[in-house]
């Protein structure tokens, strides 16, 4: 036994202290850590970005309410909703070692996302032929297009993202060259995006409802 | 040394009965929205459904019921942020009250 390694005065050795050092943080491995981080950084930007959509609509008087129909921000949140309890069943299909199985459920995850992304995008389509863009509102304050477009292009900015992570992980995965951790940690990303939506639904469509 | 993570196994079960809950989440603030009350009411309804929603995600979809620590490290950073953002709060009620050409 090296003299470094030696307990000196109850003191750890530095084979033990080599140990506690590198040891994961809360038992989580580094890449699933990193995703975590990402996440609550993330998070702090969209609650930047909904309070400053709070801020400015308590702010303004008569602020418009635009929106006369749910039905297509109830079908995207049913879309979204189911596509995480998919993505959960293809990170379990993964942890059992079912291969095609989770590629299946993940894929059908992604594409999940893309009609998210397609309705997501029918519905811009639809205000801005009537005359509202990131800088021009037909119905009041200019300031309502331009933090409906911010925050939603935010959203659909992520989900676009993690539709691309969920292919390329996916693909991968099924190619042998990622594992079953790397799905889960894609899986965190994906429920992440859903979990945004929940906040972004009341706040920006439900709360500016035509009644 | 181990880099992996303790997983708890549990059925789909629980995840349907997650995804369901969440679904009836999401049907309370549709729900809400057609409510005869103030904006203000209406946004703190909203906004607590909208939590429970966001805690149910957190606690069994991205596991964090399963890890004690990390749950304590994402919520008490999370919210921390999230609180300092409020004091902006006051400054929006000033400019529609408190300045010479409110109303």
């Amino acid at each position: 036994m090296s003299q470094a390694d030696l307990s000196i005065h109850g003191q750890v050795s530095r084979s033990q202290a080599t140990e506690i050092m590198t040891a994961p943080a809360f038992s989580v491995p580094a890449k699933k850590m990193a995703m975590w981080l990402f996440i609550i950084a993330d998070s702090a930007t969209f609650a930047g970005c909904l309070f400053a959509y709070g801020f400015t609509r308590n702010a303004t008087p008569n602020w418009p309410t635009p929106f006369h129909s749910i039905t297509n921000v109830a079908v995207m949140t049913l879309i979204l909703l189911t596509s995480s309890l998919t993505m959960l069943i293809g990170v379990r299909a993964a942890q059992a070692g079912d291969k095609p199985k989770a590629f299946r459920w993940v894929m059908i995850t992604a594409v999940a996302g893309v009609l998210f992304a397609a309705l997501h995008l029918r519905e811009w389509m639809g205000m801005i032929s009537e005359g509202a863009t990131l800088f021009h509102n037909p119905w009041g304050t200019p300031l309502f297009s331009s933090l409906f477009f911010s925050i939603t292009g935010l959203h659909l900015l992520h989900v676009t993202g993690g539709v691309v992570a969920l292919i390329a992980v996916g693909i991968r995965y099924q190619g042998g060259r990622y594992k079953a951790d790397d799905l889960e940690i894609t899986g965190l990303y994906w429920h992440f995006v859903d979990l945004v939506w929940m906040f972004v639904v009341p706040l920006v469509y439900l709360l500016n409802l035509s009644h | 040394m181990t880099t992996a993570e303790p997983h708890k196994s549990s059925g789909m079960g629980k995840d349907i009965a997650v995804y369901v809950g969440l679904l009836v989440l999401a049907g309370i603030q549709f729900f809400i929205a057609y409510q005869n009350i103030s904006v203000q009411q209406m946004f703190e309804r909203m906004l607590i459904v909208a939590m429970i929603e966001a805690g149910l995600a957190l606690l069994f979809f991205m596991h964090l019921a399963d890890n004690r620590g990390l749950r304590w490290f994402v919520l008490i950073f999370t919210v921390l942020v999230i609180l300092g953002m409020q004091y902006g709060w006051t400054d929006s009620y000033r400019l529609i009250n408190g300045v010479p050409w409110a109303h």
